[in-house]
């Protein structure tokens, strides 16, 4: 594991906040997947041995969590949220506009690595349903014309930066 | 012999019957105690408890008491102290006997849990008992015939995992057979100590495996086979090889080390197939070694000696043991034993009883390796302490039989009577055998057995009945599962005959004849018989060699109790 | 009669214009005032508050907090942690957010009183995955409070010191669950603990007496301290005090969040007044009210029995809009105020579609630890989901109701319920819906109605 030494302080850090180095494990995945965006595994052996534990430990824990990926993702995460309040008020519309905006379908990559779109389970922002996180921001009431003008904004940003 | 510690005994009431048990046993244990089946998957007695399976749903109450002065409530109706029952199922895994403790396990409500467990845990199964190693013991399989609906109501797709997956060189795994009752992990985690097993992903989906790259190979590996309740975990070595209904059971003694697990060999007409751990909570609680398994492979190996030879070339029973009687007249006093530490008692002292009456030393050969601090000891003979007992040796053995070498130098030994010991592997030199006449005793070719005047093929341990001493002094029987290969002849006929030679009166060889010798001659085992010894050995005073420094280290259910001894200490 | 006033204690500042979540500004509102005076009095003075204020849970099971802080074993000589259930998890809810986005301090300020009170000396925040702002939030907040000396070692300058750290969860609704989430902290993955013998106030975080507590309920803590439990108990109704947060969404005019007296306030005038009614052109068909695993009501059915006012029994008879929105009174309908979060059904929704979604929620979060939920919420899953998309059999509600049975009082958890609990009560209360399906399907939608799987 290459981790920037911002990464690494932070990682010493944060197992000082536990009488037992395995509490940190879902800190030091958050940690290393903000820098390098997935766990590989060679992230779980090095979570494993700096929290001295076995491999496996560490990779029951993240397939558990959804949050925490084994693959890379697209440029910019989009989660919308799928669960009763949201879908009562078009969530699966608001999905559906962001795979067709994109040419994919949740769960995978879009074909040209800008997003990936993921229909997740409750945000807990449901007065503002439906709700989408791009990201860590959120963003409420995404009916579908939201969700096109959100799509807008990120594939203008992407040809911005072409 | 030491009477185990009285436990405190509390009354608890299973289905309207009182019975006594230990105080915090189990809820499932104190059942089985009253006969009572608490039918269960995650559970088990040597493992921390989960309780994820549900299986073992039933009810539970207590004596009703007044909260204000702690007297006992009475109920009207039966005159009785009035019984609170708790409306929800518990689990009986998780629940320890207290006095007044009140369960339930026939009533409505918990044949529905059990039932409704049972149509869980079959929705997502594959249902291929026809092809399915485990069918005959699978728990699943017994639990169907009671709590079973005999059709499915589930219509839907069944999820879809692994199949055929190596998770070490002799487990495989089938994922959709999983229950997910994490047996194996915890036997991994809490026994083995080698954390290489897991689940991973969630809910149904959630699927047992090893990660990437790492195996489940350590020698315990076969144990997560043996606790898995259902056909997910089989033996790649047992796998379709027999179905388990045509087997027959023989309890017997893992001889890898003085540990002596307790196992059980499964065999048909004359063929072992497969050896398992029987429980014995003194000693390997429900385990053994992988290494210990593959040793009925021997019964069947190339290099079984199951021709008598004298001189070379093929002979009879009857001419060897006449050969033996001459080499014994004509080199009297320059005759030597070497017995040996994986000889049963019986054996052993037959081997004293002729080296008794040949005036001849005896010898033993010691073999320690490393422990594993689990269920393989230091010491890799399973009956030295059988020869301490019997009086063949009084100190304990080396490695080298240096000086047996000595004396065959010297010239002052002339034959040596070998029982199943190769005096090469034990330091005598090519020319050194060559110098003496030996008579060898054993089941396997080796330099000795060709170098030999006489050769006297024996048994196995599988082929024979006998008793061993382990490390913690507990004589431990075990017994014949499979008759004897033609040639072969019971370790104790020839050494009871050989002992007749040479002290020229008749000496026993069956072996409830030989007990009553062996309790007359051997003090410490006064009171015993082949006969009576329990299925789970009986402990003896050890005082009379504590002061020995023995090679074991710390294992399962062993500490060692001399200071001096330390693990692998080179003999 | 129009709906009674908001009575905003907890919510005071949310939403305020110019309140931000910094420590000047709660300073300047007469932030960690209270927390200087709570440090004056022994702290068993403050859990006799706490148990005379009444207050109960606000996190789902409504267990009251006094009783909860008197379990704790105090004579273990092992540390006594508090973890901050700040999970947020329950489909539906989603005040504790707004707590953390908009005013952290009265948090730290609750979580310090009550670490004081019970002798904590390590407090977690476990926040849910899904707050990454209101993790930075808290973080902030809590080293603003630690260099005022509000937290950390020698607290306003006394001997006693207690460390706040937060704890991102990853997505996992069972974190929710106190035993799964200890589980969780402790960097496992969160199966929920069999209890007995695990009772977090005996073997809790790292097998040490544990007080797991919701956010909003920590921060009723500081306002007990504030007015003394006697006074507060006087909020609310009897054996219900306190103001409570509810949360409602969807079909309603004006979703969004509500305090209240807790039962001062019944689902009508919550749903009617406060929240402005049906969409247009709608009625009310169905409401959940204490989160997405909470027993459906029906509009149009009606409550009968009887139930103690004072101390007399009286008969009640009672439309859902007449129910008054407290722990007892759902309770004694046959649901829950649960998490307070009200999610409410027009009726152009399908119940058989609705409940679909929320089996799809509970397959995807059930942890996989015991048979029943993990079996029984996939296979209801699969049952509702295959109704609304392949074939509807007249008989798949009763399945689905049976396959509920299986599940509920059986589990290691409580998820056991929540999962069971939907299904058990949309079957029984819409099981015409169920059993007609297969032809409401073949009648196109009419448009504007959503897919809901």
């Amino acid at each position: 594991m290459n981790l920037k030494p911002a990464t690494l302080s932070q990682i010493d850090e944060v197992i000082t906040h536990y009488p037992t180095k395995r509490s940190a494990t879902l800190p030091l995945l958050h940690l290393i997947q903000e820098e390098v965006g997935f766990i590989s595994n060679e992230a779980i052996e090095w979570v494993a041995a700096k929290l001295g534990l076995q491999p496996i430990n560490v990779y029951e824990v993240v397939t558990f969590y959804p949050m925490f990926r084994q693959k890379p993702i697209g440029r910019r995460h989009i989660k919308v949220c799928r669960t009763l309040s949201c879908a009562l008020l078009g969530g699966y519309k608001t999905c559906a506009t962001f795979e067709q905006e994109f040419h994919t379908h949740a769960g995978e990559v879009s074909p040209d690595g800008e997003v990936t779109v993921e229909f997740v389970e409750c945000l807990a922002s449901c007065g503002t349903a439906p709700v989408v996180m791009i990201d860590d921001e959120l963003h409420e009431k995404v009916d579908a014309a939201k969700a096109k003008q959100l799509s807008d904004q990120i594939k203008a940003e992407a040809q911005a930066r072409k | 012999m030491i009477a185990p510690a009285k436990p405190e005994l509390v009354t608890v009431n299973i289905d309207g019957k009182e019975i006594s048990v230990p105080k915090g046993t189990n809820v499932i244990e104190a059942a089985r105690l009253g006969g009572i089946d608490i039918p269960h998957y995650c559970y088990h007695p040597k493992l921390t408890v989960v309780g994820n399976c549900r299986m073992c749903l039933i009810e539970m109450g207590m004596p009703a008491v007044d909260p204000a002065t702690k007297a006992p409530v009475m109920d009207p109706a039966t005159g009785k102290q009035k019984i609170n029952w708790i409306p929800r199922p518990q689990i009986g895994c998780a629940t320890n006997a207290s006095a007044g403790l009140h369960i339930r396990t026939q009533t409505p409500q918990v044949k529905d849990c059990r039932e409704g467990v049972m149509e869980f845990l079959l929705i997502n199964h594959p249902l291929d008992c026809p092809i399915c190693d485990q069918a005959g013991e699978c728990k699943l399989q017994e639990q169907s015939t009671g709590y079973g609906r005999g059709y499915s109501r589930f219509i839907e797709q069944k999820n879809v995992k692994p199949k055929r997956t190596l998770l070490g060189p002799r487990v495989m795994l089938d994922d959709e057979r999983c229950i997910l009752c994490s047996r194996c992990i915890r036997f991994s985690q809490e026994i083995a100590k080698d954390d290489v097993l897991g689940f991973i992903d969630r809910g149904s989906y959630s699927t047992l495996t090893c990660y990437p790259g790492k195996k489940l190979e350590n020698n315990y590996s076969l144990n997560t086979v043996d606790i898995c309740p259902v056909g997910a975990l089989t033996s790649t070595d047992f796998r379709f090889k027999m179905r388990v209904w045509f087997l027959k059971q023989t309890n017997s003694i893992d001889t890898e080390s003085s540990v002596g697990a307790n196992t059980v060999v499964w065999s048909r007409e004359g063929v072992i197939y497969r050896i398992t751990p029987r429980r014995n909570d003194d000693v390997n609680d429900t385990w053994m070694a992988d290494s210990g398994r593959e040793l009925y492979k021997a019964v069947a190996a190339e290099d079984r000696l199951t021709a008598v030879k004298l001189n070379g070339a093929a002979s009879t029973l009857e001419l060897a043991l006449a050969a033996a009687a001459d080499l014994f007249k004509s080199n009297a006093g320059g005759i030597a034993v070497v017995g040996s530490g994986r000889s049963s008692v019986e054996e052993q002292f037959l081997t004293k009883k002729l080296a008794t009456a040949l005036k001849a030393p005896a010898y033993l050969v010691s073999r320690v390796g490393q422990g594993d601090k689990i269920l393989v000891s230091a010491d890799r003979n399973p009956n030295v302490r059988g020869a301490l007992v019997t009086g063949l040796i009084v100190s304990l053995p080396s490695s080298q039989l240096s000086a047996l070498a000595a004396a065959i130098d010297a010239g002052t030994v002339k034959t040596v009577v070998s029982v199943g010991e190769d005096l090469a592997a034990a330091g005598l030199t090519a020319g050194q055998l060559a110098k003496v006449s030996v008579i060898y005793l054993g089941t396997h070719a080796n330099a000795t057995s060709a170098a030999a005047r006489v050769v006297l093929p024996t048994l196995t341990v599988f082929e024979k009945n006998g008793t061993f001493v382990n490390q913690q002094f507990r004589v431990q029987k075990f017994l014949k599962a499979v008759p004897a290969p033609a040639g072969a002849t019971d370790d104790l006929v020839v050494l009871a005959k050989l002992a007749a030679a040479a002290s020229g009166t008749a000496v026993a060889s069956e072996i409830g004849a030989l007990w009553s010798a062996i309790a007359a001659a051997v003090p410490a085992l006064g009171t015993m018989t082949f006969a009576n010894l329990p299925e789970t050995g009986l402990l003896l005073d050890a005082t009379p060699w504590a002061a020995l420094p023995f090679a074991e280290g710390e294992t399962l259910h062993y500490k060692p109790s001399s200071a001096k001894a330390t693990e692998g200490r080179p003999a | 009669m129009p709906a009674p006033a908001q009575r905003r204690i907890i919510f005071q500042h949310i939403d305020e214009p110019g309140y931000t979540n910094d420590l000047a500004c709660y300073v300047k509102h007469g932030g960690y005032e209270i927390m200087k005076k709570a440090f004056q009095r022994p702290p068993a003075e403050l859990v006799d508050e706490v148990k005379k204020s009444g207050l109960r849970g606000r996190g789902g099971a409504g267990f009251p907090c006094g009783v909860k802080w008197g379990l704790l074993d105090k004579k273990s000589g092992k540390p006594i942690y508090l973890v901050v259930n700040a999970d947020e998890s329950e489909p539906g809810t989603f005040k504790d957010r707004y707590i953390m986005h908009q005013d952290p301090h009265q948090l730290i300020e609750g979580i310090m009183i009550t670490c004081f009170a019970n002798n904590v000396k390590q407090a977690y925040i476990y926040i849910r995955g899904e707050f990454p702002h209101g993790a930075r939030i808290l973080e902030k907040a809590i080293a603003e409070a630690r260099a005022a000396n509000f937290c950390g070692p020698n607290v306003l300058g006394s001997s006693y010191g207690c460390e706040i750290y937060v704890h991102r969860g990853a997505g996992a609704y069972i974190c929710g669950e106190e035993t799964g989430l200890i589980e969780s902290l402790e960097g496992k993955r969160p199966y929920p603990r069999i209890k007995p013998p695990y009772f977090p106030a005996v073997l809790g975080l790292y097998q040490c007496p544990t007080i797991v507590n919701n956010v909003e309920t920590l921060c009723h803590v500081k306002h007990i301290a504030a007015m003394g439990g006697a006074e507060f108990a006087k909020i609310g109704t009897p054996n219900n005090t306190g103001t409570r947060i509810l949360c409602v969404s969807g079909h309603v005019q004006k979703p969004g969040y509500y305090e209240f007296e807790v039962g001062k306030i019944t689902m009508g005038e919550l749903l009617n007044d406060v929240c402005g009614g049906p969409l247009p052109g709608r009625k009310f068909k169905a409401v959940i009210p204490g989160g997405s695993s909470a027993k459906v009501l029906k509009f149009g059915e009606r409550f009968k029995g009887k139930r103690k006012v004072g101390a007399e029994m009286v008969d009640y008879d009672w439309a859902v809009e007449d129910v008054p929105m407290d722990f007892d009174c759902l309770g004694m309908i046959g649901t829950m105020g649960g998490s307070g979060g009200v999610i409410v059904m027009d009726d152009s929704v399908n119940m058989v579609e609705a409940l679909a979604n929320i089996n799809a929620f509970y397959a995807h979060e059930s942890c996989g630890q015991c048979t029943p939920c993990r079996e029984g919420s996939l296979w209801m899953k699969k049952i509702s989901s295959r109704m609304v998309h392949g074939a509807a059999r007249p008989e798949d509600g009763q399945l689905l109701k049976s396959v509920a049975d299986q599940i509920a009082g059986r589990t290691i958890c409580a998820f056991g319920e929540a999962c069971a609990w939907p299904t058990q009560s949309y079957v029984a209360k819409f099981g015409d819906e169920f059993k007609g399906y297969a032809d409401a399907k073949k009648t196109a939608k009419p448009g504007g109605v959503t897919d809901l799987i």
